[in-house]
């Protein structure tokens, strides 16, 4: 009988443990926000992380090591961002009726969630790397983590943030959006795009197909806007 | 489904080339949305393998975050000094956006029009 250390061995080293272990997380997730009448501050995603970051603490396995077997799941994301343009043609004649309040509330939003989250963190007194992290927090993970190394950021800090960002959004557009009284579809689904990129997406399709359009437009047109402007914003203000 | 997965894949390759090519500092699957986008103008609407690749990855979009997100294992030290203004920055500045993008495209939208598009409509993700 070989020792149980020795299976963990070669287990901890082979791709399938953690990708294993990551399908489980999630679906633990989905599982207890079910058990809790869907509360949005038990998102499937925010339970998977945090128990797989448990279980990587305790087991003392680096993060790298479970990327080699995340990775085929993180993979999944480029792709799915591409799909995104199927809901868009279904909503092209919407989107062309909106386009003008669609690009203004784009440049709005873009400005604002930049310029807020990091003049907040500054006020707190978050200086350096720190900041330079936050401010693409609002666009979704590869284009975050592009900015945030070509502007001296730290991209795997901006892509925790950019996740946090996408549940925080997730967790408050029902409420928000009832209290504001923001009924339509198209603006529930565009200010979570821009807001709170491809979770925010996601968390649109549950409201409708269309919803999610807009905010696969909104996650695009933020993302473009910010990876153009960001880093010439932050070239003129030098150190 | 094979079919369409194989051409969402080729989208991305292409926008992946592309971004490359000419150097912009855009991420290639948001170009590679862009290519579908047109193609699917140009060929007046996705087939049906199209349609049911890209609705069942889009149903798994927050599982493919996960692992990205696990990496604030990494930041420990940084996050015990500086959790308190990321976490006020993230909160306070994505409940500003929603509200005012939300606010400005909800006032200039007429009145929801047309059923809601797609086969699948309302399908939960």
């Amino acid at each position: 009988m070989p020792e149980f250390g020795d299976i963990w061995v070669y287990l901890a080293a082979a791709p399938l443990l953690w990708l294993t272990l990551t399908l489980f997380a999630y679906l633990g997730g989905v599982w207890l926000n079910r058990k809790l009448n869907g509360n949005p501050l038990v998102h499937p995603v925010l339970v998977a992380m945090l128990l797989l970051i448990s279980l990587l603490l305790l087991t003392g396995t680096s993060y790298d090591t479970y990327f080699e077997g995340a990775q085929f799941i993180h993979f999944l994301l480029g792709p799915a961002t591409v799909a995104l343009a199927i809901p868009l043609y279904d909503n092209l004649r919407q989107v062309r009726e909106l386009l003008w309040p669609l690009l203004l509330a784009c440049v709005t939003g873009v400005t604002v969630a930049v310029g807020s989250a990091v003049g907040m963190a500054w006020l707190l007194g978050a200086r350096g790397e720190t900041l330079l992290s936050l401010a693409p927090k609002s666009v979704t993970t590869p284009i975050a983590m592009g900015i945030a190394e070509q502007i001296g950021g730290l991209p795997s800090l901006a892509a925790g943030i950019v996740l946090v960002t996408g549940a925080v959004g997730a967790v408050a557009a029902g409420p928000l959006f009832r209290l504001a009284g923001i009924h339509d579809q198209r603006a529930q689904g565009f200010a979570l795009g821009i807001a709170a990129h491809g979770f925010g997406t996601a968390h649109a399709l549950t409201i409708g197909l269309r919803a999610g359009a807009f905010a696969g437009l909104g996650l695009g047109l933020a993302g473009l806007l910010t990876a153009f402007a960001l880093p010439l914003v932050v070239s003129l203000f030098p150190g | 489904m094979l079919q369409g997965l194989a051409l969402i894949f080729l989208c991305q390759l292409a926008g992946e080339t592309l971004v490359r090519l000419l150097g912009v500092p855009v991420p290639g699957p948001v170009a590679g949305m862009v290519i579908l986008l047109l193609g699917l103008v140009l060929a007046g609407g996705p087939g049906e393998s199209l349609r049911r690749a890209g609705t069942g990855l889009l149903g798994y979009l927050t599982l493919f975050f996960v692992p990205a997100g696990v990496g604030l294992v990494t930041h420990g030290p940084r996050l015990a000094a500086d959790w308190l203004p990321i976490l006020v920055a993230i909160v306070v500045s994505t409940l500003a956006t929603m509200l005012l993008v939300g606010w400005l495209v909800g006032r200039r939208a007429p009145a929801e029009s047309g059923p809601e598009a797609g086969p699948e409509a309302g399908r939960g993700a």
